[in-house]
């Protein structure tokens, strides 16, 4: 992967400026990088990894395996369309398998996640099944950890 | 009777350590940004972790034969072969605790009193150090900034004497980062080919290059032979506290290097080798990341230095930056005591690796972005308050 994905892929709050010295390029050079990027699609969006258990506001995570009838001449696509629209829907991948489509939905309540899969999931014409499993605890999400940060504890050590 | 008098000379009269100050400081300081630690902050990879754990669990937990695991040996070889060296693993490479012992036991092997041992500085300080319990005296040769602390021929001729019996050839090198690349090699090859002369190659920072690939002394046909190459899994792999290295060479030397290490020894920390065969085996991604990682922080920190007026020359391999402070006004422990107390930032003085390091300090970028960028501000905040 190009170093400048990598170095934003791990934290996109980094400024031109310092990806610049970083990769031994100008701040242009990366503003026009990123920019082309952006534009190409490459990167879809800047935003933060949270972990909601040390916030105060209530969040609940589903992850619902979905088996769905493809609709002829639009494959999957147009089914999982109607399905990630939904703000609700966090992320959506078609899988291979013992079912279709995994569905991350989020909500403030278990209450609000299982109205939402019995009422507008479920209810869809394509949808033949889905299997709702609540996350307990989020250990590790894109890569990182979810536990407190390591403080440097290594000792004086004359080398 | 005086204890004190019991002791030997030699190792009454070596100096303590020259930083040994600063240490007692910190304790006393919060809030402290060490770049003073000589060692990756990245955890050793969790498979080589998993692996040494399992080793445990499965009760491995005696000795292994004295030059070390066989299979070790095998790993150690085949991984070699990345810097064009080819060693026999039967009878060419020994196991050692550390990098550091290598470097013990090659010099106790090959010298004593009378015998003279060349030491480019600066460098690591265990070169003196172990000389000096041989008995052998350190000849040191004072590289120059403007070589790029690189040894040069010209040195090198300069410094061997009819006593001279082995040469320390310390790159990638702590604490100046400097490298040498095969063409500054060759010149120091043409000197050495034809004198009764060892090289210890001291290649613990060798997986630690920056856009050109480490080259070994002992990859020159003429050196293979008479050169010990040292290396170990500290540095590349994140593994400091497993204390493992390893030394290659001539079987006659490795034969007579294996005694003292039996003796002294035994065999290194078996839990370790285990763990370091998995490291040999699967940890190419691992290493290559750290490294992506350490030359972003290198570029990081070369360029805030420069910024803030300090001249510093480019280093290509280890983790060091070595920024002279000379238009300061202040020498270099002036300098670094005054950072730590007023700035609670440690930065290591350039004599604590040879007199000619004067001027110059040491900081080490295996530390987060964060830190590096924050102890950057300090740093300038203090140059403007002096």
């Amino acid at each position: 992967m190009e170093e400048i994905l990598e170095i934003l892929e791990k934290n996109s709050r980094l400024s031109n400026e310092e990806i610049a010295v970083m990769v031994g390029k100008t701040a242009e050079e990366v503003e026009a990088a990123i920019k082309n990027y952006d534009k190409q699609n490459v990167i879809v969006g800047y935003t933060a990894l949270i972990n909601h258990e040390n916030t105060n506001d209530e969040t609940v995570t589903a992850l619902i395996e979905v088996k769905v009838t493809p609709q002829r001449g639009e494959g999957f696509d147009k089914v999982a369309e109607k399905i990630y629209r939904f703000t609700e829907v966090k992320a959506c991948y078609l899988m291979s398998g013992g079912f279709d489509l995994t569905v991350i939905v989020e909500g403030r309540s278990m209450k609000e996640v299982a109205l939402f899969v019995a009422e507008k999931l479920a209810t869809l014409d394509s949808v033949i099944s889905c299997s709702t499993h609540f996350v307990l605890k989020k250990y590790k999400d894109k890569g990182t950890i979810f536990e407190k940060k390591a403080v440097d504890d290594r000792e004086a050590i004359y080398i | 009777m005086k204890i004190e008098d019991m002791i030997k000379d030699n190792i009454k009269n070596m100096p303590p350590s020259g930083i040994r100050k600063y240490f007692d400081l910190i304790n006393e300081l919060d809030d402290v940004i060490s770049l003073g630690v000589g060692e990756p902050d990245f955890v050793t990879p969790w498979n080589v972790r998993e692996v040494g754990i399992y080793s445990l669990q499965k009760g491995r937990t005696h000795y292994s034969s004295n030059a070390g695991f066989i299979e070790l040996r095998q790993e150690i070889a085949s991984y070699l072969k990345r810097y064009d060296l080819h060693y026999d693993p039967s009878n060419q490479i020994i196991v050692t605790v550390g990098g550091s012992e290598g470097i013990d036991i090659a010099l106790r092997t090959l010298v004593g009193p009378g015998d003279e041992v060349i030491v480019p500085e600066p460098s690591f300080v265990a070169y003196k150090g172990c000389t000096a319990f041989t008995g052998a005296t350190a000849k040191v040769i004072n590289l120059r900034e403007e070589d790029q602390f690189k040894l040069t021929a010209e040195l090198l001729e300069e410094a061997i004497t009819p006593r001279t019996k082995v040469v320390i050839i310390p790159f990638p090198n702590n604490p100046t980062g400097a490298i040498m690349t095969r063409e500054e090699l060759e010149p120091i090859v043409e000197v050495l080919k034809d004198k009764d002369i060892i090289a210890i190659s001291d290649e613990i920072y060798s997986e630690l290059t920056y856009g050109e690939d480490h080259v070994s002394i002992a990859s020159f046909p003429e050196m293979k032979d008479k050169t010990i190459v040292i290396n170990g899994f500290s540095k590349a792999f994140a593994m400091t506290g497993w204390r493992l290295g390893y030394v290659c060479g001539h079987p006659a030397l490795i034969e007579e290097m294996k005694k003292i290490h039996q003796y002294a020894l035994m065999c290194a920390p078996t839990t370790a080798q285990y763990a370091a065969i998995e490291a040999l085996r699967n940890c190419d991604k691992e290493v290559n990341d750290m490294v992506k990682e350490y030359n972003r922080r290198r570029r990081v920190m070369v360029n805030g230095f420069r910024k803030i007026g300090l001249n510093c020359f480019e280093p290509l391999g280890a983790f060091y930056v070595f920024p002279s402070i000379q238009s300061t006004g202040l020498t270099s422990d002036e300098f670094c005591e005054g950072l730590l107390k007023e700035e609670r930032v440690l930065v290591v003085p350039g004599t604590a690796f040879g007199d000619c390091g004067e001027g110059f300090v040491r900081a080490c970028y295996a530390s987060s972005y964060e830190n590096i960028v924050e102890a950057l501000k300090r740093i300038e905040r203090f140059i403007k308050n002096i």
